[in-house]
């Protein structure tokens, strides 16, 4: 039985792989979708097959009420809100693997007891880093998403978090090293206190790193809610558990070092370096100084006529596009110039959304084909021969300081090259800064033009500008 | 010990493999991987499972961790698959 049992795993982790191959295109990547959830499937009945598995009650209840929930919250999310969906769901995950370590650790009380159980140092080293991972995955994960909701603010002691952290991390060896070597199995007290030290801790990782970071803080905690799994699959010997742990792992470090790379940011830095905005912004006077007569002002009917002539036209969406819920006035627009014989695309940068690629799921959403979705690296080009590049709530990743300013703080960040189309039109409420908290010379050159006003509002305006021309 | 490096042997060449596979996967698509992955990660139901199972070496303490352990894993397997089914399906239609 036990042989059969392992194969499930291994069918299950085999099904995981294939499903994740699937992603590699859009027309696949529901089917590999549906693949993963047979192989969850598998992998479920392959536990309840085991010896030590003899009442399904509980066990009944607890599906139940978990997929109540899940499919509740799947259901009702809105597509804007998917970073902190993500966010939330690595931290159940991360909990999930917590309690599973500690009610290891209990079971193996008893176990010890009957005399069928030996406590290893490579037990108790996976126990504790079963719970470290999995406890700092379930608090930091919350404290993304209190950042990502705008409820928590950057921190202004970034020194006092930082001390903890290290204090925290201290100790944990400390207590690590007194667990294997003294006597693990009558520790009660000790992984008690190691729980909420690695919970704190979780705290006080996330709390420094300013909001706009949160693509990548939510990308490495998807990481982490993978290696818990895996940390957890040592623990209780379970290959099914350790694979599929690494290959979320993995998953999140790849999508991690992308984002890293789209800030030019190293991840010590990220994780370390405090807020970009509070070591690099500058005051409103300042910001104010630099635009004061240098931009100039257009509106939505000059915008139709600029349209009306364009051959090749690029949108380039920012977050602020899905704030102001314009995703679906930008796709009719697009529509109408594709319909007069217009080249539209849509130029994606790797930070557009609030994590990675969240934008192409909010275009989607608004019906609009992911063929016409461009990367930066093959849109930069094309740029030269766009007439018109309207950008839609996007700010410092069009600020051409970033490519050939050394002093700026984004300096060397890799941006979109608007500035090289004929026009460029930027729609943005005001001239506040972006993340980065500078002021953008975009704005100021002679190829661009600023319609203030409220995205969706000023691309419907547009829309009924143009067909009244 | 012996024990410990085969897992570790496991856990080394499933990174090598996630790479690989990952790295293939198209930046449109980087969020619904994200929750796809999300749910797969739901994978530690099964020590839950195991903890929850009323095996004579629980406790009563173990078995609460175990069923709470379960509600959390379901609602990300549950939440995960489906939500990243809602996005693809998004991007399926044209």
């Amino acid at each position: 039985m036990q042989i059969l049992i392992n194969l499930g795993y291994l069918v299950a982790s085999v099904l995981f792989i294939y499903g994740i191959k699937g992603m590699t295109t859009p027309k696949t990547a529901v089917r590999g979708n549906q693949l993963s959830a047979i192989g969850m499937l598998v992998a479920v009945i392959a536990a309840l097959l085991d010896h030590n598995v003899v009442h399904f009650t509980w066990i009944i209840i607890g599906v139940l009420i978990g997929a109540g929930i899940g499919a509740y919250i799947a259901k009702k999310v809105a597509m804007t809100d998917m970073p902190e969906m993500v966010a939330a769901l690595n931290g159940v995950g991360g909990g999930a693997s917590l309690l599973v370590a500690a009610a290891n650790y209990l079971e193996s009380q008893k176990l010890a007891e009957m005399g069928k159980f030996v406590a290893t140092y490579d037990w108790s080293v996976a126990v504790i880093l079963s719970i470290l991972i999995g406890a700092v995955t379930l608090t930091g994960s919350f404290v993304a998403v209190g950042k990502l909701k705008g409820k928590i603010g950057d921190a202004k002691n970034v020194k006092l978090f930082k001390w903890i952290v290290k204090l925290s991390l201290l100790t944990l060896i400390a207590g690590t090293v007194y667990f294997a070597a003294v006597n693990p199995l009558d520790s009660d007290l000790l992984i008690a206190g190691m729980i909420v030290l690695c919970l704190v801790l979780g705290i006080c990782l996330v709390m420094p790193i300013g909001g706009a970071d949160m693509p990548v803080v939510v990308s490495l905690l998807n990481s982490y809610s993978g290696l818990a799994g895996a940390a957890a699959g040592f623990v209780l010997g379970n290959n099914g558990l350790i694979i599929t742990g690494s290959l979320v792992g993995a998953s999140g470090i790849i999508l991690t070092s992308i984002m890293c790379k789209a800030m030019n940011r190293s991840l010590t830095n990220v994780l370390f370096g405090g807020s970009m905005a509070a070591t690099a912004g500058v005051s409103k006077s300042e910001n104010d100084a630099f635009y004061e007569g240098k931009v100039k002002f257009s509106s939505a009917d000059e915008l139709a006529m600029l349209l009306d002539g364009a051959q090749k036209v690029v949108f380039v969406p920012g977050y602020g596009l899905a704030v102001a819920q314009a995703q679906h006035a930008t796709r009719e627009l697009a529509n109408m110039l594709e319909a007069r014989g217009t080249d539209v695309k849509y130029a994606i940068h790797p930070v557009a959304g609030r994590m990675p690629g969240h934008m192409n799921v909010l275009l989607a959403e608004a019906e609009v084909p992911y063929d016409q979705l461009v990367e930066m690296d093959s849109i930069n080009p094309e740029f030269a021969q766009t007439d018109v590049a309207i950008v839609l709530g996007a700010n410092d990743v069009v600020n051409p300081a970033a490519a050939k300013d050394p002093a700026s703080p984004i300096y060397g960040m890799p941006i979109l090259d608007v500035h090289n189309a004929r026009t460029v039109v930027v729609v943005k409420r005001g001239l506040s800064p972006g993340f980065a908290g500078i002021p953008n010379e975009l704005f100021i050159r002679e190829n661009a033009l600023m319609v203030s006003g409220d995205a969706k509002k000023v691309l419907q305006e547009t829309i009924s500008a143009l067909k009244d021309l | 010990m012996e024990m410990f490096i085969m897992s570790l042997t496991i856990f080394v060449l499933a990174v090598f493999v996630g790479v690989e596979v990952i790295n293939k996967v198209p930046p449109t698509l980087h969020t619904p991987l994200m929750s796809g992955t999300n749910a797969i990660s739901g994978i530690v139901v099964v020590g839950a499972i195991l903890s929850s199972g009323g095996s004579e070496h629980t406790t009563v303490l173990s078995t609460i961790l175990g069923v709470a352990a379960i509600v959390l894993a379901t609602i990300n397997i549950v939440a995960g698959f489906m939500v990243t089914d809602r996005m693809l399906n998004m991007f399926k239609k044209k």
